[in-house]
C-alpha cells in the first residue's frame, strides 16, 4: 500500500516528525492512498473528484464533519473519501489514536486501506460515524464540564476529586489536573463547538473554562 | 471501641465476593451471607480461582491461600452474622431490600456491630434510617473489581457518630485500602461521574456512531484508561447499570443519568455482560478478573 501526503499548513494530528511521514511516497499519481493533513484541507476539496480512482483519500478534520468536504445526500453518502483526526487534548502531545471518520456508504476498501496505513505507522484506529466530537470528545467534554462544576460546588477539593477518579477508575490523570495541563481555554473551544452542534446542556462550557477563555484573550 | 476481628459480607455477587476477598486476604475471619446457596458456591469457586492466580503470580503462597480460604465461609443463615464485628452490605441497589436486610441484621447482631453499605448511589442516611442503628452506620463504597482496587469512598450519614466513622476508617486502612471521605451525595464522587459517562458511551453505540470495540479502543488509546466503558459495563452488569441509572436519575434528574433504551433491550435479551456470557462483547469463560 503506497501513500502520498499533501500538507496544508499546521497539522494538529502530526505537528512534528512521525513514522507516517517517513513511509510516505513522493509520487502522488502512483499512490494508492492520498492523505491531506493540516488546517486547510478544504483547499483540496475540489480535487476529490479527480482522486475517485484512488483506494482512499484521507482528510484531516478539526471539529468539523467530513460531510463539509465530501458532501451529503439523503443519508446514503459515502465514497473513497474518509476523515481522520489523531486525538489530542489541547496543548498536550497527540495520542496514538486515530479516529477514522466514515460516512454511511463509505468504501470498505478505503477503510481497510486507511487502517493499514495508520497502523503501519504505529497508530491505533477507531472507526466512527461523521458526527461532531467523533468518539472521545463526545464522551469526555460532558465529564470535564461536570468535574469543573462539582469543583465549584465544593463536592471535594481538586486534589481529592482527581485522586478519587484516578484510584477508583484507574485513570492516569484526574480531570482537573489534566485540564490544567492541556489548557482550560482549549476545552472551552471544543465544548463550545459541540454545544453549537448539539445544543445539549452537557456541552455548555463550565464556568471555569469560560473564565480561562476570557483570560486568554487579555 | 472494640477491635474488628470478624467481618460479615451480605451478598455474594460480584461486589460481595470481591469485598470478601479483600477482608479475608487482610487476615479477617470473613462470613459471606446470601439467601442462595448456588450463589455462594459460585462465588467460592471464583474466589478459589482468583487466589490460584495469585499463587501463580507469586503474590501469595499456597499456605497463605489455604489459611485465607479456611477463614472464609459462606452461609444462608442470617443468624450466623451474629459473630460479626462489622457487616458490609453488597446487595441490590434497592432501598426496600436494604432496609429489610439491615432490619433483620439489627435483630441478630450485637449492639457493637457496625453496619456498612456498599451502595453506590443511594443515600447512606436513608439506608441507615431503616437499620435500627443509624448512629453506627457508614457508607463504604468499594470500587469494581473490589479485589484489585484500593479506593473506598467512605461517607457518614447525618446521624453517624464520629467514633463509628473513625472505627470504620481504621478498619478500611487495616484491610490495606485507601479510604477517601465524601459527602453523602448522590453517586458520591465516582458514580456521579461514571454512570453518565457510561450512558454516553452506550448512546454512541445505540445511535450508530461507533461499534463497542471502537469506542473502547478510542478511550483506552486516546486517554490511557485501563478499561473501555463498554467492557467496564460488561463487568458491572447491564442490570446493575439500569439500577444505578434509576437511582441516580431519580435523585438528580440529570438527562445523562437516564438509562439508555438499549440497556433495557439488552437486559430483556439476557445480555447482562460477563455474568451471562454476553454483553457488548462475548465471553466464553467465567473467570474472575485479576489474581
Amino acid at each position: 500500500m503506497t501513500y502520498h501526503i499533501l500538507h496544508t499548513g499546521n497539522s494538529r494530528s502530526f505537528p512534528g516528525a512521525h513514522a507516517l511521514h517517513e513511509k510516505a511516497g513522493a509520487d502522488l499519481n502512483a499512490a494508492d492512498v492520498i492523505i491531506v493533513t493540516g488546517a486547510d484541507v478544504g483547499k483540496h476539496a475540489a480535487s476529490l473528484s479527480q482522486w475517485k480512482d484512488k483506494t482512499a483519500v484521507l482528510l484531516e478534520l478539526g471539529t468539523e464533519c467530513l460531510g463539509v468536504y465530501a458532501g451529503e445526500s439523503r443519508g446514503v453518502e459515502g465514497s473513497n473519501v474518509l476523515g481522520f483526526a489523531r486525538f489530542r487534548l489541547g496543548e498536550g502531545d497527540p495520542s496514538n489514536l486515530v479516529e477514522l471518520v466514515r460516512q454511511p456508504r463509505s468504501s470498505e476498501a478505503a477503510i481497510s486501506a486507511a487502517t493499514q496505513v495508520f497502523e503501519g505507522a504505529g497508530l491505533k484506529v477507531a472507526v466512527c460515524g461523521d458526527f461532531a466530537g467523533r468518539i472521545i470528545d463526545r464522551l469526555v467534554r460532558p465529564y470535564y464540564n461536570a468535574a469543573l462544576r462539582r469543583l465549584d460546588e465544593q463536592l471535594a477539593s481538586a486534589d481529592d476529586l482527581d485522586t478519587t477518579l484516578r484510584l477508583g477508575l484507574g485513570y492516569p490523570e484526574g480531570p482537573i489536573a489534566l485540564l490544567e495541563r492541556t489548557g482550560l481555554a482549549h476545552h472551552f473551544d471544543v465544548t463550545q463547538a459541540m454545544f453549537d452542534a448539539y445544543g445539549e446542556t452537557a456541552y455548555v462550557p463550565a464556568r471555569r473554562a469560560r473564565v480561562a477563555k476570557q483570560s486568554s484573550k487579555k | 471501641m472494640s477491635e474488628i476481628k470478624t467481618v460479615g459480607v451480605a451478598g455474594s455477587g460480584t461486589m460481595g465476593a470481591g469485598i470478601a476477598i479483600v477482608a479475608a486476604r487482610a487476615g479477617y475471619k470473613t462470613i459471606v451471607f446470601d439467601t442462595r446457596q448456588a450463589a455462594l458456591d459460585s462465588a467460592r469457586k471464583q474466589t478459589a480461582g482468583f487466589f490460584a492466580k495469585s499463587v501463580e503470580r507469586k503474590k501469595l503462597t499456597q499456605d497463605q491461600v489455604d489459611k485465607i480460604m479456611g477463614d472464609l465461609s459462606g452461609t444462608t443463615s442470617l443468624a450466623d452474622m451474629a459473630a460479626c464485628d462489622i457487616v458490609i452490605e453488597a446487595v441490590f441497589e434497592s432501598l426496600k431490600v436494604k432496609h429489610e436486610l439491615f432490619s433483620e441484621l439489627n435483630k441478630v447482631c450485637p449492639q457493637t456491630t457496625l453496619f456498612a453499605s456498599n451502595t453506590s448511589t443511594l443515600s447512606i442516611t436513608e439506608i441507615a434510617g431503616g437499620s435500627g442503628r443509624d448512629d453506627r452506620f457508614v457508607g463504604m463504597h468499594f470500587c469494581l473489581p473490589a479485589q484489585l482496587m484500593k479506593l473506598v469512598e467512605m461517607s457518614p450519614g447525618i446521624r453517624t457518630t464520629d467514633a463509628t466513622f473513625q472505627r470504620a476508617w481504621a478498619f478500611s486502612k487495616a484491610m490495606g485500602q485507601t479510604p477517601v471521605k465524601t459527602k453523602d451525595n448522590p453517586g458520591f464522587i465516582l458514580n456521579y461521574f461514571l454512570v453518565p459517562f457510561n450512558n454516553d458511551a452506550i448512546r454512541l453505540v445505540e445511535s450508530g456512531v461507533a461499534a463497542p470495540a471502537d469506542v473502547d479502543r478510542a478511550i483506552k488509546t486516546g486517554l490511557g484508561y485501563p478499561l473501555g466503558p463498554l467492557e467496564l459495563l460488561d463487568m458491572v452488569g447491564l442490570d446493575t447499570q439500569l439500577l444505578l441509572c434509576e437511582a441516580l436519575y431519580g435523585i438528580t434528574h440529570d438527562p445523562r443519568a437516564a438509562c439508555p433504551p438499549l440497556v433495557k433491550r439488552m437486559i430483556a435479551a439476557g445480555h447482562l455482560g460477563r455474568k451471562s456470557g454476553q454483553g457488548f462483547f462475548n465471553y466464553s469463560g467465567n473467570a474472575m478478573f485479576g489474581g
